[in-house]
């Protein structure tokens, strides 16, 4: 059993792999640093060959180049060092740990620790077969996967464009729609929710609003057409949450603003005196240029939701562990969980990394 | 020249066939779309601080009158002075505070290394090490709370340990398993700063090294010279990210600090409604119950607080990171 689940893991580690090599291989389309370096040692053997030493040349230049790949694979290795023995002394065996807890009866023995016995698959039998709220939050949780994250990238994208736009007292504006990167993080987001008073307001609030509206008469013609009612439905929805997709796309805001002024100013000229217009300046300049960014946010965004802490699926995920103490089946919770992010994002990534331009 | 001068708007506007009126009323139209959009979205986020200042500078009285919306009829700092003395803010902030610069400082110092090395050079395993990071980001923490609860309080390296104390170490309640994991890339959101930090050196462009290496320039010192003043502004914005995070975090934490020893502000905040609670039993007896407004009151006060030390941070530090984020190399 172990070992088919080696597998498995083993697949997927495969398949980032696979990912990360596809992305790498579209950044290396130019030509890396090594073959620069290799190309330039090469001249400089070149000149160096003209006196006598030009027929003996040709074994050291090898021996060189050779150094030279060993010498930037040992600094490389020498900068994520860090990271790699953070890896092995911190992360490796709490995440073995925890992968084993998913096919183990799981007891807390006081003073001792943790008595891990084999129990084949039942964790996931139970996570599967009898938690009923298991299942039911996550495919609520991937359908608002599909609502939010969308209307977050374009809402941010949207904001951040706006916002690198001359105008009076964009500093101040800016330092608001950052705000949430502080607003929506850790103890703040909880304790709006156990609120009773602010939630017993926020729903007095809702039920005046579907009286008579402007919004809600819109809403109402829009629905009734026959066409494109899914569609109206998906915006409407989107509007809807406008406050959480706010709250949620500050650091978004951040990195497309960055993007955006990256891109030289002299491009835009040249456009303009060719003839573009701003809309199109913008998918054909803007829109290519900030691709990096995009991959960035997507991977951030998803990351991001799938991971926040006020979600029904980390409400049930803390119940089980802290009030049930059931380890062993929220190992087994997480790690579905955590396998199914991975597949998103693989998915994702291969997708977008595929039509990603790095500007050099 | 002069004669262009004179010419009035609506004169130049006849002259140029209805052209510059048309392009002054989209302009305008567009400006004051764009005002109403940002101002809008401006008051969306800004709203519940305004609310909670609102709620907090009430009297009592005022709470559980319906006719103040906004703008209270009697002021009063009450409610901050109760939420100080139940957070017991003083020493919490200054743990807090600590806590964060150092996360903060070893977080960036590590992850800009790091990032670097996965962005420029080539070595062995470097897919499968990249892989890792990526899995730190994605892990949910609730899988490796426990874990790393028990790790921590036995703590050991491959035996070694227990090969010389007899035992392993219980480094429970100590704040050095946490900055060594912050100093070493695997600490609360550590991935996610490695990539960032990773795709800014990727987008820097190569010339720069390249001129540095041909000058006979090393590798490290081509990195500290011509690399890392070009990315000051992410290191500052990774480094207020990882203050704030740390300021706001209350589950990681809660793994290596007992809150019993380590009393964190946002440990404290979290806790506050139970306090006052505690607080009104202590004085009123067992059956009390403090009004839920009240409560309510001091919770909105208890946030203030709490963020107060944190927008401080974020005013001084946002000119830095959004004004100077675009400077890239190759223009320096």
């Amino acid at each position: 059993m172990n070992e088919s689940l080696n597998e498995s893991k083993d697949l997927a580690a495969e398949k980032l792999e696979d990912l990360e090599q596809s992305v790498e291989d579209n950044a290396t389309e130019e030509k890396t640093m090594d073959e620069m370096m290799e190309e330039f040692e090469a001249m400089e053997s070149a000149m160096d060959r003209d006196a006598a030493m030009a027929a003996a040349s040709t074994v050291p230049v090898a021996k060189k180049r050779r150094n030279l790949a060993r010498g930037n694979a040992i600094s490389g290795l020498i900068f994520v060092s860090p990271f790699i023995i953070g890896f092995l002394l911190f992360l490796l065996y709490p995440l073995q740990l925890s992968l084993r807890m998913c096919f183990c009866k799981v007891d807390a023995i006081p003073g001792a620790g943790l008595r891990l016995t084999w129990n084949n698959y039942d964790n996931f039998n139970k996570i599967f077969r009898v938690e009923p709220e298991f299942l039911q939050y996550l495919v609520e949780e991937m359908k608002r996967m599909a609502l939010f994250v969308p209307g977050i990238l374009v809402f941010s994208f949207f904001m951040a464009i706006l916002l690198n736009q001359e105008f009076k007292g964009r500093t101040i504006v800016r330092a608001v729609y950052f705000l949430p990167v502080i607003l929506a993080s850790g103890v703040f987001v909880g304790l709006e929710n156990n609120n009773a008073l602010l939630s017993s307001i926020k729903d007095a609030t809702k039920a005046d609003s579907s009286l008579s509206s402007i919004t809600t008469t819109l809403e109402k013609i829009l629905l009734t057409g026959e066409t494109g009612n899914k569609f109206f439905q998906y915006i409407i929805d989107i509007v809807g949450q406008v406050y959480d997709i706010a709250m949620a796309s500050g650091i978004q805001i951040i990195i497309f603003l960055s993007g955006l002024q990256t891109i030289p100013p002299s491009m835009f000229e040249a456009a303009k005196i060719e003839g573009c217009t701003s809309w199109e300046s913008f998918w054909k300049i803007t829109f290519p240029l900030i691709g990096s960014m995009i991959l960035v946010n997507v991977i951030y965004t998803l990351v991001d939701f799938f991971t926040r802490t006020d979600s029904n699926l980390m409400g049930l995920f803390d119940r089980t562990l802290l009030q049930r103490f059931e380890y062993g089946k929220v190992a087994a919770m997480s790690w579905v969980y955590f396998l199914i992010i991975a597949a998103i994002l693989g998915i994702v990534m291969l997708i977008f990394s595929r039509r990603v331009y790095y500007y050099d | 020249m002069t004669n262009v001068e004179k010419q009035t708007f609506w004169e130049r506007n006849r002259k140029s066939g209805g052209y510059l009126l048309r392009k002054k009323v989209r302009a305008f139209l567009f400006r004051f779309a764009r005002a109403i959009l940002i101002i809008g979205l401006c008051f969306l986020i800004l709203q519940p601080l305004i609310n909670k200042l609102s709620i907090t500078l009430r009297s009592e009285a005022d709470l559980y009158d319906t006719t103040v919306i906004t703008i209270p009829r009697h002021f009063s700092i009450e409610s901050y002075r109760f939420a100080f003395m139940i957070m017991g803010v003083k020493k919490a902030m200054k743990t807090s505070f600590f806590l964060a610069i150092g996360v903060a400082l070893s977080q960036v110092l590590s992850c800009t290394l790091i990032g670097y090395g996965f962005a420029r050079f080539k070595f062995p395993f470097k897919r499968l090490l990249f892989g890792c990071v990526i899995l730190t980001i994605i892990v949910p923490p609730t899988t490796l709370i426990t874990p790393l609860y028990l790790y921590v309080q036995r703590f050991d390296i491959f035996g070694i340990f227990k090969l010389i104390f007899g035992k392993p170490l219980n480094l429970y309640g100590s704040w050095v398993p946490y900055i060594l994991m912050c100093l070493t890339g695997t600490g609360y959101k550590s991935g996610l700063y490695i990539y960032l930090l990773r795709q800014h050196f990727r987008n820097e462009p190569k010339e720069l090294e390249e001129a540095a290496y041909v000058d006979g320039c090393g590798k490290l010192r081509t990195f500290f010279q011509i690399l890392l003043p070009g990315a000051v502004p992410i290191m500052v914005s990774v480094g207020l990210f990882a203050f704030v995070w740390q300021w706001t975090d209350k589950i990681y934490s809660r793994v290596f600090f007992p809150s019993t020893k380590w009393a964190l502000i946002s440990d404290q905040l979290n806790n506050i409604a139970a306090s006052v609670e505690g607080y009104y039993r202590a004085i009123y007896g067992e059956a009390a119950k403090p009004p839920q407004a009240f409560s309510n009151q001091i919770t909105a006060a208890g946030t203030l607080i709490t963020l107060a030390p944190l927008l401080v941070i974020y005013v001084l530090a946002q000119k830095n990171f959004v004004e100077s984020i675009s400077q890239s190399g190759i223009k320096a």
